[in-house]
């Protein structure tokens, strides 16, 4: 593995991170995670559309006007997700039916904007592939879970299957709108914590030369904006 | 229309805008929600921006809907085209509001044609086809959303004022972190509206 997919796939995960660290695509998909189920089908769709998108568009980079540029990424973008959609009428109406609007709204979702501005105009397919690939993960994982909490505690279950016994009462903020933002908050909280007390460590160092390697990952200034 | 759902035009306003808002119940728009709630004046510009273009392609989406998308049978290209629409509309309000009035061509700024990925936009259209509202409840629908999410970004432009000049806030938390539980706070307080009025 070459050093530039490894940085690629970290910055994805975690130094780069969408939620944590670009605040990005939070939109469409919050909605959902208050069930597991549906959160994976629609992680696993963000994946695919931003994966193939920015494969799709790199590899179109030169090809495309700099003036048209937004029209076709828009373009390129939403033909995947309609891949999705049918896929997901076709294989699982039920889960379609359930998520409704929020499929179609991964074409607005600020993350496959973002990278395909901020990545794949820039960069070889491949790379671009992993690096939409990993985004999307980066951006999951979070997700994710946060659904396991907000699954657990406001149905007492995961994946649909009763873990609790009768006695446990459900949280049913859980399961409305505003405890989707907490979470993301306390996420968020977590995250930069952990950041600030590894740069400190870091810098806080005995060695002097220890010290400038490890700067705390700057903030990235991406052109997404959804 | 067969099938629009019976609902009076008022408490379909009133539900677009309080119980079920666009932004606090459905998270749709939540991005540029964040990143411009900073500062008061350009919350106002974009929120009177957002709820002009959600109203008009609310109603231009609901005749392309019906009179091309279905007849034609091209449902599976829906997205697209609402996209296209939707891009049509923004680039024609900006050139019409350049045309006439400068002054509020200066003030939405590089607003409008963010607006295009704003997926508040979107998220109304689907809702809308989902929905199967007729043209009034379309347009209705449209213009209540689009007042509710400038709402719901005025009230939290006018929290960030005070709450980004506080220093109690902990250092991991400041920015983004604080905004989004305050988005929460506003979010349980709108839930308190969700007995009035049972619209989905």
């Amino acid at each position: 593995m070459s050093s530039a997919t490894n940085k690629v796939i970290k910055d994805g995960l975690w130094y780069n991170n969408p939620i944590f660290v670009q605040v990005l695509g939070i939109c469409s998909t919050l909605a959902v995670t208050n069930n597991l189920l549906n959160t994976l089908i629609m992680v696993l769709g963000v994946s695919f559309a931003t994966s193939m998108g920015s494969l799709t568009l790199s590899a179109l980079r030169e090809l495309i006007p700099r003036k048209v540029r937004m029209i076709v990424q828009v373009l390129v973008l939403s033909f995947y997700v309609i891949i999705i959609d049918i896929v997901l009428r076709a294989y699982a109406p039920t889960i379609s039916k359930q998520l409704g609007p929020y499929v179609g709204l991964i074409i607005t979702n600020c993350i496959l904007m973002g990278r395909a501005e901020a990545f794949a105009a820039s960069n070889p397919p491949g790379l671009a592939f992993i690096d939409g690939l990993f985004n999307g993960l980066g951006y999951g994982w979070v997700l994710l879970a946060i659904a396991v909490i907000r699954e657990f505690l406001g149905f007492g279950s995961l994946f649909g299957i009763k873990i609790m016994g009768n006695g446990f009462t459900p949280w049913t903020i859980m399961v409305m709108a505003p405890s989707a933002f907490f979470l993301v908050a306390i996420a968020l909280w977590i995250a930069n914590d952990y950041k600030a007390k590894a740069a400190k460590r870091a810098t806080g160092a005995p060695s002097a030369a220890g010290a400038a390697g490890a700067a705390p990952a700057k903030p990235a200034a991406t052109g997404g904006n959804a | 229309m067969t099938g629009a759902p019976s609902v009076g035009l008022l408490s379909l306003f009133l539900a677009s805008v309080l119980t079920s808002n666009i932004l606090l119940a459905n998270f749709l728009g939540t991005c540029s929600f964040i990143s411009i709630s900073k500062d008061f004046k350009s919350s106002m510009g974009l929120g009177i921006a957002v709820t002009l273009v959600i109203g008009i392609t609310a109603a231009v989406c609901w005749a392309v809907l019906y009179f091309i998308i279905q007849p034609l049978g091209i449902e599976y290209l829906s997205f697209i085209i609402f996209i296209i629409v939707i891009a049509g509309v923004v680039q024609m309000l900006e050139m019409i509001i350049d045309r006439f009035s400068p002054a509020l061509y200066m003030a939405l700024g590089i607003f409008l044609p963010l607006i295009t990925v704003n997926c508040a936009v979107l998220g109304v259209i689907l809702f809308m086809q989902i929905r199967k509202y007729n043209f009034p409840q379309a347009v209705i629908f449209g213009f209540g959303s689009g007042a509710g999410w400038w709402l719901a970004i005025m009230l939290l432009a006018s929290i960030r004022k005070k709450l980004d000049a506080n220093n109690a806030v902990p250092a991991g938390l400041k920015g983004t972190g604080i905004t989004l539980i305050t988005i929460g706070f506003i979010a349980m307080a709108f839930v308190g509206f969700s007995g009035m009025i049972a619209v989905q």
